[in-house]
This record gives structure tokens, C-alpha cells and sequence, in this order.
């Protein structure tokens, strides 16, 4: 069997933490009436947590070994 | 200037666009500069994800659960993640086995059964109608809804007209049209569709343009930025609601976990989703991309979701409009004509985009996976007899292709209505994951066999339509709503909604639960229940370590054909021009002239094979090539054998090592010989250069000499006697020391004649003593012989041994000081051997000599002051006689207080003779 790689590891962390974003009871933490700059904070969190996701993804795939 | 024909003709105008690109791409194929083989455009097809369905439905079901419609989008986000090891493992596998599509994958991976490949495509078919018709609502609601311009006002219910003057007829029809023209026009052994996958590239820029240009407009143009929508809809209690809808009007958490699940499966087991990420894959490094890159779309077109949905539900009084169409009637309502027209062909390409590819990749399924084998099998048809039955497929996929939409027409006529969009999607998206467990458990798990995977895919199809296809037709007023409210037969627990008493999900959760419980138990349960067929078994291995494998993968054709029977076969399914062009290129590739030349061997069936897996699917390839090739079934003696070939193979590299071990010791003889001889060279030349000053030494003299005996003639005679003497003495020296290295070289080069019999050494050491008698009395040197009463014989040379004695006492005499000199010589024996030594009480040897004195011309002593009394080859030639007979030479030795020289002789011969000893006489 081959040793899994570093980068392997962190796409499997990446994928994790993904599922612990978008998962209860985070997602109950910002399901609240407040807003944020006139946006609703679960909105605003979802969209952020979405597009820090994908930009991690995009520095450990594509990025070095 | 919305009129009809303006629509239309921008219509049509956009198709022929696609058309445009597809050929482009086609043409650049042909001439080998691939447009796809890009890992932007591989992530841009696969967001022919994103349909009509996220176009126009995602702000529908916005407007009604707020962030309920994102798990369809993050959840592919978490997949793309593990793209990396789950999709380039299909995409490895799907490469190698020339797979055409999910139902061939599925049926290659559990034996290459025709059963589950059929199985796979009939729950693709009826899974992905509903999807179809969604789209051929999408298209024809938005249309007349445009068509209704500056009017906005909702169309119709559908089959309510007669079915000629339907929009939806027309839509259907003209897509199945382009379909057949992008995926049908030639067959193709690699079933790849380079034009068709650059224009769903195409069309999924222009659908994102379209959705973020009405975003950026009702958020910006219409209303005063996000801000502005959101507290404007904070003021109406039914929208307030939808900031913070989970745990409410979203749902519990568990709709949103499983609706996660649900498309985080869907995006890979969508038979498009498939067709495009891992079938048309060019490069497994394209998927790197879109790990991210495919994400950041869905991020995109969803953004100006909420916005629209927000805007749309604050623009129009309730209930006039219906959400699903907030995209269109916003622009339209603040007459924004080019934009409302961009929108719609926005539209129409996001639904354009994902029937092509749907109806081409259900149609491969449709024609390799359940018509071919159908027909492969009826011998009425005598299929099997036909010359070319290329034209034969192209026809069944065209057939397929208007099928396909011609039910999703129908369904739409049935069902269409009941639903709002994202639902009839759901519907399809559950059936997709019913593919789940059968593909993820055969990538990694190599004991899924065949019975596990047509079992779940059994149970988990039927609780699939049980609990969601029943209740969708039931609540389209198709099948009576008696049914699902109470139970059939009236019995409550088997509601199909809330399947023993599970209530409180919606209705895709409920389902999803109930059919992966089926599905995965089933599949595993069938895996145990019965041991693997060989067969299964070697496709297992395939599939799971893929990466371990190189190069194609192998076979179970044992028997032999003619090469000329499978150019024929592969001819009748690919064309005879094509078949003969891919044989020729491959008896180039084995380096024989022609197709005559090929054997009909193992590899050439293989290839046969492969050719017809990328034309009509893994099963009935090898039902075809069954027919003119001959499978051995792999038995356990095959098993046996393959195994046996492994061990064999095992000791060819043990033997292999132990033969490297062993020509590295030959090696290092090889090289300690070599250093050897080299010493050997460099003694020899030692010696010679010794020999030679040894033998010049009394030349010399004998030459100085003569000469003043030859030059005085009048010399003093008692002077002339004098140097004459002189003379003498050296050529007697030269010659001793000639002798004694002919002697020398005779012995080390073993041609000295020994003369051996049985002696007793007492007269030897006697007869010796009494030689040299003469020497010890002249140098005033006392000589004592202690020899013991009976000694056993030797096996000697006598005149040798002698040689070795007279040597040992003339040293004895030379080195003891003349009047205290004394010299013992002791014999002693057993029946082991005799041992004789020579002590004397003279200078002795300083031990780093004791080893020197043996070697040739080494003399002890100050060379400087004392004339060497000797040649200096005595002891070297005493220790090869004694050594010759088995016997050892050595000495003991003190310095000042004497030597000791001794050899040993072992007694003479084995047996009787060997302990008989001589009485003393």
C-alpha cells in the first residue's frame, strides 16, 4: 500500500471540516433574526463559510505538494 | 419587441450557436488539438448540474424556506473535495475498461452481468423522467409566460390544450432533435462527445451571465443593494420567517443533513453528472480544477437567489405570481426587455444543456444495457448473423433519445403540475442515489458481489417508488390520494409517507431514509449470503485496486480465434471501415505486416473486446465475443494456475537473488586472486631482482679476482694461491646457490622428483649428526643427540630430509658462539607423528625475524658488518620439504640465549602400519 500523502490528509480534514460547517449545531449558531450590514447573519455565514471552503480547496489542491 | 418570432428566432439562433461550438470542438478533435482536454472547460461541463431547475426553481423554493434549496449545492462542494480519490478512481477505472456510462460501470464492476447493467438503466429511466418533464416545463412556462409580454400572467395548467398547440409538444420534440443531432451522428469507440461537451461548457457561462445579470439587476437597479431587499422584507411577518427559517420553515436540521447527503451523491450518479465528470474526462488532473473551481460556480449562480426571491415576493401581491418564475417576471415587470429575453435563453440553456447530455447518457444505457442484450438474446431476431449492425445501434439511441423526451412529455402532462420545480428534481435526485451504495461499496469494498448489488439496487428502487413516485402520481390526481393518507388497505403504518410511523420529515428525507436503510442492507446482506464467482471476483480486483494495476486491464478469453472473426465482429458494430482501420493499427502496434498476420490470441480477443465495451457496453461485448471466441471459465484449476504462475514467478526472483549473491562472492575470489597474482608478479620480481644480486655478488669477486691474477702475472705465489682459493670458495657459493635455487623453483613449481618411502628418522638424525661432526668439531661447538628408543616410520624422501637436517645443524653450528657453543638435537614420537628438534645456545632471533627467516634470501643478522655466511634459501627450502610431507617447520628462539628449530612429521601411512613402532636396533 502507497502512504497516504500530506495533501491527502488535509483534503480529508478540508472535507470534514466542510461537514462541520454546514451541519448542526453549527448552523443553529447562526439561525437567528439578527443582521449582518443588513444581510441576515445565517445568509451572510453560509455564503462566507461556503467561499472559505472553496478558496482552502483551491490552495491545497492546486498548490504544492 | 417580444413578439413570437423574436423569441423563436433567438432561439434558434442561440441553438445554431451551440451547434457552432459543438462542430468547432468536433473538427479540433478530429485534428487532434482537443478544445475539452481542459481543466477549465471540464469544470465548466460539469455545471450542467446547474438546470433550468436551479435557474428558475432555486428562487422558487427560496421564496417559501429560505435557505432550504442550498444543501443541493453544498453538498457537491463536499464531494468535489473528495473528487480526488472517489471520481479519479471511477475516471482510472472508466479509462481502462472503455466503460460508455453508469449502467455499464455498474455492470463491468459486479461481473460484467447484463442483468444489473439493465437494472441500472431501468432506474436511471424512470428516475430521470420526472427531471426531463421539468425541464420541458421550464422551457415552455418560461416561454409563454415571455410570449405574454407586456402581460404577466401564469400559463395554463398543462393538458389542458390539445396536445398539437402545446408549447411543452414542440420543446420536446425540438430537443430531441438536438440531442440526436450533438450525440448520435457516429459511433464511436471511445463514446466520447468532444462537442457536446463544449457546448454545456458554452451554455453554462451564458446561464451564469444570464442569472448574475438579473441578480445584479434586482438587486441593484430595482432595489437599493442587499441591504435595502432585506430590510424591506424584515417589515412582512411571511418573509420575516425566512431570515432565520431552519428548524422552521426550512425544515428540521435532518431535512438539511440528508438533503446534503442527497446531492452530494446526486452530482456523481446523475446519469449527466456521470457522463460528463467521468466519462468524458480527458485528463484525471482536470479534477484538481474542479475541486474548486466547479464549487465556486455553484457559489455563484446562488447567490443572487435569496435577493431575487426576497425582491420577487415584495414586488408582486401574493399569490398572483408564482416564485418559480421570479427570475423572468421581475425584469419583465419593470420592462426590461433585452434582459427578460436574455434570461429566457439563459434559461433555455440551462435546460438545453442538461437534456442533451441526460438523454445521450441514458440513451448509451438504454441501447448498450438493455436493448443490445435483449437483442443479442432473442435468436428470432438472428441479430447475431448480421454483417453491420452499426447503423442498427445509431438508430436505437435516436429511438431512445425521443422516447426519453416524449416520457418526460408525458409525465409532464400527468405530473407536471402538482409540483413546484425543486420537488419533481428531488424526486429524481433520490433515484440517482439508489446508484450509491452498489458503485461506492464495489470501488472499496472487493467483496460486493453481484447477488449484494442487484439486491440493493432492488430494495432501494422499490421503497424509492414506494415512497416517492406512488405519492407524486397520487397527488397528480393520476392514482387516488386514498392511498397515501391512509395506507393501502387501509393500513396506517404503511403509509407511503410516513413508512411505519416515521412522521415529521418532508417527504425526500422520509424517502431517503427508508430506501438507503433498504438499499445498503441489502447490498451488504446479498454480498455475505454467497461466496463470489471467479469472474466477479477478477472484475472486483479490477475496480478496487485500479491504481495497482499498469497498462490493460486482464481477461478471462483463454480459447483461440481468427483474427479475421473478430475484425468481422467488431466491423459489424463499429462499421467494416473502422474495424479494419483499428485492427490494422493494432498489427502495426505488434509489429506484424497485416490483419492476416495477427494471431487470434489472448490479447487480441482482449482488444476485440475493448473495442465493442466503448461501442456497446462490458456485458454484451462479451456476450459478442463469446460468439466467435471461446471463454474458459475460471475454474479453481485456472485459479490454481494463475497462482502457481505467481509463486513461480517468486522463486525465478529468489533464484535470481541467490545467483546475484553468488556471482557477488565470485566477485570477490575474483578480485582477491587478482590481488593475489599481483602479489605473486611483484615477488617474482623481487626474487628475480634478489637472484640476481645474489648471483652477482660472487661474480664479482670471482671477476676482481681473476682479473688481478690475469693482469699481475708476476704475483707473489702464496698471494696467487690466496686468490685463488678465493675464487674457488665463491664459485663453489655461486654454485650452491645456483643449485639451490633450481631446487627451489623445482619445488614450488611441483616438478622436484621425490623419491618417498617409509623411513626412520633415528638414522636419519644419526647419519646427519655424524655429516656434519666435522663442521660442529671445527667450530669447537659440543653436539648431544637425545633420541627417543622408537620413533614410527615416516613416509619421506631420504636425501630431502637429510637435506632439511644437515641445513638445520649447519645454522645450529654457523650462529653458537666457537668453545661454550652447544647444539641438542632431540627426536620424539608417538603414534601421531615424530617431532624433531634442533636447539642450539647461539645469538638467537629477535621475534619480528622468527617469521622472516623462512622467506627466500632473508638472512638475520648485521649484512653490513658480517659476510653472509649463507644463500639465504636454506630455511624457505626446508619448509617446503617438510611441508611437502605434511610436516611443519618452526622455530622457538630467544635473543642471547638461543634457538629452537623444529618440525614435525606425521607417522607413516593410515591403518596398522600407522601405530607400528621401530625397536631400537
Amino acid at each position: 500500500m502507497r502512504k497516504p500523502s500530506l495533501r491527502a490528509y488535509r483534503i480529508v480534514s478540508l472535507f470534514l471540516l466542510g461537514c462541520l460547517l454546514f451541519n448542526y449545531p453549527v448552523l443553529a449558531l447562526f439561525n437567528v433574526g439578527a443582521t449582518a450590514g443588513g444581510v441576515p447573519v445565517l445568509y451572510v455565514y453560509i455564503f462566507v463559510a461556503w467561499g472559505f471552503v472553496i478558496a482552502l480547496a483551491a490552495i491545497v489542491i492546486e498548490g504544492g505538494s | 419587441m417580444l413578439q413570437g418570432w423574436v423569441i423563436v428566432t433567438a432561439s434558434f439562433a442561440y441553438i445554431g450557436l451551440l451547434f457552432a461550438v459543438a462542430w468547432f470542438a468536433d473538427r479540433r478533435a478530429a485534428q487532434g488539438r482537443s478544445v475539452i482536454s481542459n481543466a477549465w472547460v471540464y469544470s465548466l461541463s460539469l455545471a450542467v448540474y446547474a438546470t433550468a431547475w436551479t435557474f428558475y426553481g432555486s428562487v422558487g423554493r427560496a421564496a417559501t424556506d429560505g435557505v432550504g434549496f442550498l444543501p443541493i449545492y453544498i453538498g457537491p462542494t463536499l464531494t468535489m473535495l473528495l473528487g480526488w480519490f472517489v471520481l479519479r478512481k471511477m475516471v482510472r477505472i472508466a479509462r481502462l475498461n472503455r466503460t460508455t456510462s453508469l449502467a455499464d460501470f455498474v455492470a463491468s464492476r459486479y461481473g460484467k452481468s447484463a442483468l444489473i447493467g439493465g437494472l441500472v438503466t431501468v432506474i436511471a429511466v424512470i428516475g430521470i423522467l420526472p427531471y426531463i418533464s421539468l425541464q420541458l416545463k421550464a422551457v415552455s412556462t418560461s416561454f409563454q409566460i415571455l410570449l405574454g409580454y407586456p402581460d404577466i400572467a401564469m400559463p395554463p395548467r398543462a393538458g389542458s390544450m390539445e396536445v398539437m398547440q402545446d408549447t411543452a409538444f414542440y420543446v420536446a420534440l425540438f430537443m430531441a432533435l438536438f440531442a440526436i443531432a450533438f450525440g448520435t451522428r457516429q459511433l464511436d469507440a471511445a463514446e466520447r462527445h468532444e462537442g457536446m461537451v463544449a457546448a454545456v461548457a458554452f451554455e453554462s457561462i451564458v446561464k451564469l451571465i444570464a442569472f448574475l445579470a438579473v441578480g445584479a439587476y434586482v438587486a441593484f437597479f430595482m432595489y437599493d443593494g442587499l441591504g435595502d431587499i432585506f430590510a424591506r422584507a424584515s417589515g412582512r411577518p411571511d418573509l420575516d420567517v425566512l431570515m432565520a427559517p431552519l428548524g422552521g420553515a426550512a425544515g428540521s436540521y435532518a431535512n438539511w443533513v440528508w438533503l446534503t447527503v442527497l446531492s452530494m451523491f446526486a452530482i456523481v450518479f446523475l446519469p449527466r453528472q456521470f457522463q460528463v465528470a467521468v466519462i468524458e474526462n480527458t485528463d484525471e488532473r482536470h479534477l484538481k480544477r474542479a475541486a474548486w473551481l466547479f464549487p465556486l460556480y455553484m457559489l455563484a449562480i446562488n447567490v443572487f437567489v435569496l435577493p431575487i426571491a426576497f425582491g420577487g415576493a415584495l414586488h408582486f401581491p401574493p399569490g398572483t405570481v408564482d416564485a418559480d418564475t421570479f427570475v423572468l417576471t421581475l425584469p419583465m415587470a419593470q420592462k426590461a426587455e433585452g434582459l427578460a429575453l436574455f434570461v429566457f435563453i439563459g434559461g433555455l440553456s440551462a435546460a438545453t444543456g442538461m437534456v442533451i447530455v441526460e438523454t445521450i447518457a441514458l440513451s448509451t444505457m438504454v441501447c448498450n444495457d438493455l436493448v443490445m442484450p435483449l437483442l443479442l438474446r432473442i435468436r428470432a431476431f438472428r441479430l447475431s448473423e448480421q454483417r453491420d449492425l452499426s447503423s442498427l445501434l445509431l438508430d436505437i439511441r435516436r429511438a431512445a433519445i425521443i422516447s426519453l423526451l416524449m416520457g418526460g412529455y408525458f409525465y409532464y402532462l400527468l405530473a407536471g403540475e402538482a409540483y413546484a420545480l425543486v420537488s419533481i428534481g428531488l424526486i429524481s435526485f433520490a433515484a440517482a442515489a439508489q446508484f450509491a451504495p452498489a458503485v461506492i461499496g464495489g470501488l472499496y469494498w472487493r467483496g460486493g458481489t453481484r447477488l449484494g448489488a442487484l439486491a440493493g439496487l432492488l430494495a432501494g428502487f422499490s421503497v424509492w417508488i414506494y415512497t416517492l413516485l406512488l405519492p407524486a402520481f397520487a397527488k397528480s390526481g393520476w392514482l387516488g390520494t386514498e392511498f397515501v393518507e391512509r395506507g393501502p388497505w387501509g393500513v396506517e403504518l404503511l403509509r407511503p409517507t410516513q413508512l411505519f410511523g416515521l412522521a415529521g420529515l418532508d417527504p425526500i428525507t422520509h424517502a431517503m431514509i427508508w430506501s438507503m436503510i433498504a438499499n445498503v442492507g441489502a447490498y451488504a446482506i446479498g454480498s455475505v449470503i454467497r461466496r463470489q464467482s471467479a469472474a466477479e471476483h477478477v472484475q472486483a480486483t479490477l475496480f478496487v485496486d485500479v491504481y495497482q494495476q499498469t497498462g490493460e486491464p486482464g481477461s478471462s478469453w483463454r480459447g483461440a480465434t481468427s483474427a479475421s472473426a473478430l475484425q468481422a465482429l467488431v466491423g459489424r458494430f463499429l462499421g467494416p471501415a473502422r474495424a479494419v482501420e483499428l485492427f490494422t493499427a493494432y498489427a502495426r502496434l505488434r509489429g506484424v505486416k497485416g490483419v492476416d498476420e495477427l494471431e487470434g490470441d489472448r490479447d487480441l480477443v482482449r482488444f476485440a473486446e475493448l473495442q465493442l465495451a466503448g461501442t456497446i457496453g462490458a456485458a454484451s461485448a462479451r456476450t459478442m465475443v463469446a460468439t466467435v471466441a471461446q471463454e474458459e471459465p475460471l475454474g479453481l484449476e485456472e485459479v490454481m494456475t494463475i497462482i502457481d504462475e505467481a509463486s513461480q514467478v517468486i522463486a525465478y526472483s529468489h533464484r535470481l537473488e541467490e545467483q546475484q549473491q553468488e556471482l557477488e562472492a565470485a566477485t570477490q575470489e575474483l578480485k582477491a586472486a587478482n590481488e593475489r597474482l599481483k602479489e605473486l608478479d611483484r615477488l617474482k620480481d623481487d626474487f628475480i631482482s634478489t637472484v640476481t644480486h645474489e648471483l652477482r655478488t660472487p661474480l664479482t669477486s670471482i671477476r676482481a679476482f681473476s682479473e688481478i691474477l690475469h693482469d699481475n702475472p708476476d704475483l707473489d705465489p702464496a698471494e696467487r694461491q690466496r686468490f685463488l682459493a678465493l675464487v674457488i670458495r665463491e664459485s663453489e657459493r655461486l654454485t650452491r646457490l645456483i643449485n639451490q635455487v633450481l631446487d627451489l623453483a623445482k619445488i614450488e613449481s611441483g616438478l622436484a622428483e621425490w623419491r618417498t618411502a617409509e623411513l626412520d628418522l633415528r638414522e636419519i638424525v644419526l647419519e646427519a649428526v655424524h655429516a656434519t661432526s666435522a663442521i660442529f668439531k671445527a667450530r669447537g661447538v659440543a653436539v648431544e643427540t637425545r633420541l627417543a628408543a622408537s620413533v614410527p616410520l615416516v613416509m619421506a624422501d631420504r636425501d630431502r630430509l637429510t637435506q632439511v637436517l644437515l641445513n638445520l645443524l649447519s645454522n645450529a653450528a654457523k650462529f653458537c658462539t666457537p668453545g661454550s657453543g652447544r647444539v641438542q638435537v632431540r627426536l620424539a614420537g608417538d603414534s601421531g607423528g615424530v617431532r624433531v628438534d634442533v636447539e642450539d645456545n647461539g645469538v638467537g632471533i629477535s621475534r619480528e625475524n622468527q617469521a622472516l627467516i623462512f622467506e627466500k634470501f632473508r638472512q638475520v643478522g648485521d649484512t653490513l658488518t658480517e659476510k653472509p655466511a649463507g644463500t639465504g634459501l636454506g630455511l624457505a627450502i626446508c619448509r617446503r620439504i617438510v611441508g611437502h610431507f605434511g610436516g611443519r617447520l618452526w622455530v622457538e628462539s630467544e635473543p642471547g640465549r638461543g634457538s629452537v628449530f623444529s618440525f614435525d612429521l606425521p607417522a607413516a601411512a593410515a591403518g596398522g602400519d600407522a601405530g607400528r613402532l621401530v625397536a631400537n636396533a
